[in-house]
């Protein structure tokens, strides 16, 4: 007997994923769901990111992990308070995970949650967390092509950071080259080239953060 | 990895289907995946015989069909299948308000059960 279901696969993270963004929205918190490979510099970019936002802003961090707590520690030593999730070989985090994190937190308290997913260029970019933007971080070491080799991720970033920028005349990274792939899979999403432990190109990338923060805090006031 | 999680998901929605219908056992699950995302079929074949070990769909079949990414412009209503690469811009007027008709699907289309 053949029967009909007509359901999504991720029906149930999509549910939660929802639940998720509609109590952020309520709150007028600005997640961010911040997506890179393993040792792109998520951890640096997001301690940079602090450093430009924390006087207007209100921020706490989810950091993602298969294992240990080094990055929350990082976080907090930066006076942020971070919730650390275990995924215990999981190689992406799902919206249940954000839900338990973000009871730990008090969202009236706070305009910008950061979490930082699993490194991982694939599978992050198939789960909505019911965050507000993804965002991506290429470093210029992993190289130029990897537009080519993992394109969903930058097809559902809205926004690219491109890390590492001061080491371009060491790599062999044709910068050209990668803006045209980037384009060509995301029409929309801005380029932000960023070396996150100097700090160097990381205002160009928080203003346009403050900016979609604000938006959240607008349309949570009306 | 992340097709087990898939397959996790697809067998958990098959076996709630069989049972809200009073079956015992699955015999097919078709589903359809878009080919936006990062679903490869060979791995969700190979992680859904690990998945349906042991339950009533032990023996079920995952008959996956892949579709076409599909896009239309806004300006100009022309629509076009494409490839990963030639989806954010269009070909006929240039324009970049687009909206994807398919490619993106995760979803259960039926089960076949006794």
């Amino acid at each position: 007997m053949k029967v009909d279901i007509e359901q999504k696969i991720l029906a149930a993270n999509d549910e939660l994923a929802a639940a998720n963004r509609t109590r952020f929205a309520g709150h007028g918190v600005f997640v961010l769901d911040l997506m890179a490979s393993p040792g792109a510099g998520k951890t640096s970019t997001i301690l940079a990111t602090i450093d430009a936002l924390r006087d207007r802003y209100s921020i706490a961090v989810i950091e993602g992990d298969i294992a240990s707590k080094v990055d929350a520690e990082k976080v907090r030593a930066h006076g942020i308070p971070a919730v650390q999730i275990n995924t215990g070989g999981a190689c992406h985090l799902e919206s249940a995970m954000i839900q338990r994190a973000v009871d730990t937190l008090d969202l009236d308290e706070l305009d910008l949650i950061i979490i930082e997913n699993v490194g991982n260029l694939v599978c992050p970019s198939d789960f909505d967390l019911g965050e507000s933007a993804k965002v991506m971080i290429l470093s210029v070491p992993e190289g130029h092509d990897k537009p080519y080799k993992y394109p969903n991720i930058f097809q559902v970033s809205e926004a690219v950071i491109l890390n590492k920028y001061d080491t371009m005349g060491v790599f062999d990274f044709d910068e050209a080259e990668f803006r045209g792939v980037v384009r060509s899979l995301n029409g929309t999403a801005p380029i932000f080239p960023i070396a996150a432990t100097k700090g160097e190109g990381v205002a160009e990338w928080a203003e346009w953060l403050a900016g979609r923060i604000e938006a959240a805090k607008a349309s949570a006031v009306g | 990895m992340h097709e087990l999680g898939i397959a996790e998901g697809i067998l958990s929605a098959a076996i709630k289907g069989a049972e809200d219908a009073g079956a015992t056992r699955i015999n097919e699950v078709v589903v359809t995946i878009g080919v936006l995302t990062e679903v490869m079929e060979d791995a969700l074949q190979f992680a859904w015989e690990a998945a349906r070990e042991g339950t009533m769909a032990g023996q079920a079949v995952l008959d996956v069909t892949m579709v076409d990414a599909r896009t239309r412009c806004a300006d100009c209503g022309h629509e076009w299948v494409h490839d990963r690469y030639s989806g954010a811009q269009c070909p006929s007027c240039s324009g970049y308000i687009l909206t994807l008709l398919t490619g993106r699907e995760l979803k259960i289309d039926s089960i076949d059960i006794d």
